[in-house]
């Protein structure tokens, strides 16, 4: 028999705002236990929660960026149930009413092919603390620093049907909530992960087998293995003709297989009901206009203007806009030097790149700032210098803070232009080398690259090679 | 003794005839001296006076006055009633306490109050019961039993209360006194220890409607860190108290007048309307069908959100913490166990089957259902009518103990007070005189955010009366 895989992702982004959702308490990771809290987040006696209007920004901005409806009013709802690291005893979620419904996501495969992902909703909600079981025998500590941290929690419809798939749509998200700068989306400190919903069914059939949600996934290559290993266990499972039980996992990237959690913990009646606390958000549309207009452009749009505007080749446009930072390095170089994009993408994608991966660094730790790259291209562009000293150049840049014009200055590196000096290179080296003239003249034009070569070192490398192979072969048939 | 009112205080303090050192030492040594009989205090300042802040300047500054355990203030002690809550000091004021510190007011104390305000007899208070100053073997009424007892004594001039059915009114009807419950959202919630968040208010138990008028315009307005506070402008309301009432038109609910009040206090009701039509105030029968909903609709609401609000109290932050659970559960259970009264506990459970899956549409969304329509009931006739009038309670102070035993029956005890916490509409309760010397209270409720009116007509009863003056016998033992 064969079998259709079902997958439905949800997604919990951290938002990247300066203070909790509800609290004006910082969010900064990796500050000393307990120290990023105030007595809203420690859920002391008589305090209420504020809700931060960045967080709401944001939703929206995602909301609007995958083209779903933005709910003119939402509801914080209470999230009851008890545990240590839940100070309040619930955590505020929206429920019934979220901010953001309806929208979908374009996502596209190893193939080539385009597939569309309709997302449900995605609504705002906080974070609880962490319980740390191994830092004392016997005893669990309890950091609240994360308590109240704003999360987006995004919801795709079923429409993922394999392990790809899941990955290529949690990698677009990832993407989407970087481009929109509403997220640092940092998967180790854990401000953006997914639970998976996976069931199978026979192909064909309609109704939808029982799923098993897999939780707390923070890698695409996870995401991926998780659910290759999910669908395959339930396969086994009907095939044996045993059921699956509808049950929360917990993926181990170790032994690459899913657990089920305890089935204690998922046995929680929430009893949600609006929080009194907090009025409903209603959202104008002069509001929703203005963030609207602040969108920044997305991957879609950079890379058909990249390759459409500014003649790049569309692989190379790709590479560029995949990342949003190595994309506005792009366009700030641009803003110097606009009269060869291509040239600028090239030297990204090679030069660049090679920097960064060599020493594992974000472009935006990059020694080479945009505008002394742009002066450098700028000098390759109007033949100053050669790509040879270019290279050189872009080299010595990286422990420097000189522009390409005054390296070229001080090191006399300018491109020689002047024929007059350039005939008297190629007079001398065709007299020291009369029998490579001869092989020419005798139809052998390969000797023509040695020739150039040896201008070329007379001139130290700063002569125009264009030039002077034209002057070559003018002095050979004279 | 004399019991001042803050009015009289100002006075004192204007003329230089008491100093506010000496007005605080009074009051300190009547606590003092009367606390053991009334217990109307849990926590008692410092016998040494101290301004504690800035030398502020304001009408009411250095006029002492006592707050309800339901208020968190700085550095103190607060406990809500409750032994889950007996070793917590707060590290911050409440809004409406920093308003009023500010303002160079000055705290007396910490009043008794029934535990996290779940009660009409302050008998579920972990500090014990609190005792009626006109009677001590009966109760003040509550959940703000402290502060009325201690008003009605004479150990604070003015005491600050929270009302979330009844909760001032009740007890200020209970002891004589006058009790401001005013509008949903006029006082900031921030730092009051929340009970059931969409009913709870904060308000004013005083000797005369004056004093909770002077008091009003200084705890009250919008405050950013309760995002359910009102940004309607607050009035002075000492501007208003004066206004000429006649032509005015008071309401008389039929169901506020059911025939089950006994004849010595429908006949105290009916002198107030006396009195109040000789100021030329007009009176006019109508009808609230949905109020005979209140009861059940408020039960079911108030559980809900504290079911909710009092699971912080686990033991893992601050707060009573039993230690001898073997695991997680365990040191939940015996926490919870121990530190809570029986009250709370019921309620508790109460609200967590009400919210609980498969119920939930039938009894808290219905409850929310009939919360509207009773409030449109109150919309409704204040179409017709500026005010609304029946008695406060069914009867007076009743015996320590008589009721404790039977919930259902102290529940009908806020009865007539509950449906203004469902609606939001401010509501004032002042005495009207007594039945076999304890005294009984007039409840006058307004629309929305019209304290101001309320004090005013409150105030004028109280020019042409003195009952609010009367003073309990066990005042004249003690300077």
């Amino acid at each position: 028999m064969s079998w259709e895989t079902v997958i439905g992702l949800e997604i919990h982004v951290q938002l990247d705002t300066k203070s909790k959702i509800f609290s004006g308490a910082s969010t900064t990771y990796g500050a000393e236990q307990n120290t990023n809290t105030s007595p809203v987040d420690l859920g002391y006696p008589g305090v209420l929660p504020v809700l931060n209007k960045d967080a709401v920004m944001m939703a929206i901005k995602f909301g609007l960026a995958v083209d779903a409806e933005i709910s003119r009013r939402s509801i914080f709802a209470r999230k009851n149930y008890f545990y240590p690291d839940l100070p309040k005893g619930y955590q505020i979620s929206q429920y019934e009413l979220p901010i953001v419904h309806t929208g979908s996501l374009e996502i596209r495969l190893n193939d080539g092919s385009k597939k569309v992902v309709g997302i449900t909703r995605a609504h705002l909600e906080e974070d609880a603390g962490k319980s740390i079981h191994d830092k004392f025998a016997n005893e669990t500590a309890i950091d609240l620093n994360r308590a109240g941290t704003p999360l987006l929690e995004i919801v795709s419809e079923p429409d993922i049907r394999s392990a790809e798939e899941a990955s290529a749509y949690m990698q677009k998200i990832h993407q989407l909530v970087r481009y929109l700068k509403i997220s640092d989306g940092n998967m180790q400190e854990g401000s953006f992960r997914c639970d998976a919903n996976v069931s199978v069914r026979p192909s064909g059939q309609n109704e939808l087998g029982t799923r098993t949600e897999v939780k707390n996934i923070n890698s695409f290559r996870f995401v991926e293995n998780a659910i290759n290993y999910e669908v395959e266990r339930q396969i086994d499972r009907l095939e044996d003709g045993d059921e699956v039980a509808q049950e929360t996992r917990l993926y181990d990237p170790e032994r690459d297989e899913t657990r089920p959690m305890r089935s204690k913990e998922e046995a929680n009646d929430y009893r949600y009901f609006p929080d009194p606390d907090l009025l409903p958000l209603e959202i104008d549309d002069e509001t929703i206009e203005e963030i609207r207009k602040s969108l920044p452009e997305l991957f879609d749009a950079k890379v058909k203007r990249y390759t459409e505007v500014l003649k790049i080749k569309e692989n190379d446009a790709e590479e560029i806009a995949r990342n949003m930072q190595v994309a506005e390095y792009f366009e700030a170089i641009l803003e110097n030097f606009n009269h060869d994009a291509q040239l600028i993408s090239n030297w990204i994608l090679s030069e660049v790149i090679a920097v960064l991966n060599r020493e594992s660094i974000e472009i935006n730790a990059f020694q080479i700032e945009p505008s002394r790259l742009a002066s450098l291209l700028s000098r390759i562009h109007d033949n100053t210098i050669s790509s040879t000293i270019a290279k050189d150049l872009f080299n010595q840049m990286l422990s420097s803070d000189e522009t390409a014009d005054e390296m070229i200055e001080k090191q006399g590196l300018e491109q020689i232009t002047d024929e007059d000096s350039i005939s008297q290179f190629v007079t001398e080296v065709l007299d020291e080398f009369s029998e490579q003239k001869d092989q020419y003249l005798a139809g052998k034009e390969q000797v023509l690259g040695f020739l150039v070569g040896q201008v070329m070192k007379r001139s130290k490398g700063k002569a125009n090679p264009k030039l002077v192979n034209e002057l070559i072969i003018r002095q050979i048939k004279r | 003794m004399k019991r001042h009112t803050v009015k009289e205080l100002q006075g004192m303090i204007a003329d230089h005839s008491a100093s506010s050192q000496e007005i605080y030492k009074l009051y300190n040594n009547r606590i003092r001296a009367m606390n053991d009989s009334i217990n109307a205090f849990i926590s008692i300042e410092s016998d040494e006076y101290s301004s504690g802040n800035k030398q502020a300047d304001s009408e009411i500054s250095g006029v002492p006055y006592a707050v309800k355990d339901i208020f968190c203030s700085e550095g103190d002690q607060t406990t809500c009633g409750s032994k889950m809550l007996s070793n917590f000091v707060s590290p911050y004021d409440a809004t409406v306490v920093k308003n009023l510190r500010e303002k160079g007011t000055v705290i007396l104390g910490k009043t008794n109050m029934d535990e996290f305000a779940m009660g009409s007899s302050n008998e579920t208070s972990f500090f014990g019961n609190v005792n009626n100053p006109w009677d001590l073997e009966r109760t003040p009424g509550g959940s703000s039993g402290g502060s009325a007892a201690a008003v009605a004594a004479g150990m604070a001039p003015i005491a600050l209360g929270t009302d979330t059915g009844g909760s001032i009114r009740q007890p200020a009807a209970l002891t004589g006194i006058t009790g401001l419950k005013p509008t949903y959202g006029r006082c900031s919630r921030f730092g009051m220890i929340a009970f059931a968040s969409s009913l709870d208010q904060a308000g004013i138990l005083s000797i005369s409607a004056e004093d909770s008028a002077i008091f009003l315009e200084h705890m009250a307005g919008y405050d950013q860190k309760d995002s359910t506070s009102s940004k309607e402008t607050v009035p002075k309301y000492t501007d208003f108290l004066n206004n000429d009432l006649s032509g005015k038109v008071v309401g008389l609910p039929n169901e506020f007048f059911d025939g089950n009040l006994d004849s010595r206090f429908q006949e105290l009701v009916t002198d107030s309307i006396g009195e109040y039509e000789k100021m030329g105030v007009k009176f006019k029968d109508i009808s609230l069908p949905n109020i005979k909903y209140s009861v059940p609709t408020y039960y079911v609401v108030a559980p809900a959100e504290c079911s909710s609000n009092l699971a912080r109290y686990d033991g893992v932050r601050f707060g009573h913490r039993s230690t001898d659970g073997k695991d997680l559960d365990a040191f939940y259970k015996q926490t919870r166990k121990d530190g809570f009264g029986q009250e709370v506990k019921r309620r508790i459970i109460t609200g967590t089957y009400v919210l609980s899956a498969g119920y939930y549409d039938a009894y808290y969304l219905k409850a929310q259902k009939v919360r509207q329509l009773i409030n449109q009931d109150f919309l409704d006739a204040f179409k017709e009518v500026d005010f609304i009038m029946g008695p406060t309670t069914q009867q007076s102070a009743f015996k320590l103990g008589e009721k404790v035993d039977d919930p259902v029956s102290m529940y009908m005890n806020d009865i007539y007070t509950i449906s203004s916490n469902l609606s939001g509409v401010p509501a004032i309760s002042h005495p009207i005189g007594f039945v076999d010397r304890l005294p009984f209270g007039l409840q006058i409720i307004a629309p929305h955010f019209k304290e101001h009116e309320l004090l005013n007509i409150a105030h004028k009863y109280q020019m042409a009366t003195d009952w609010h003056l009367q003073t309990p016998e066990i005042c004249k033992e003690i300077d």
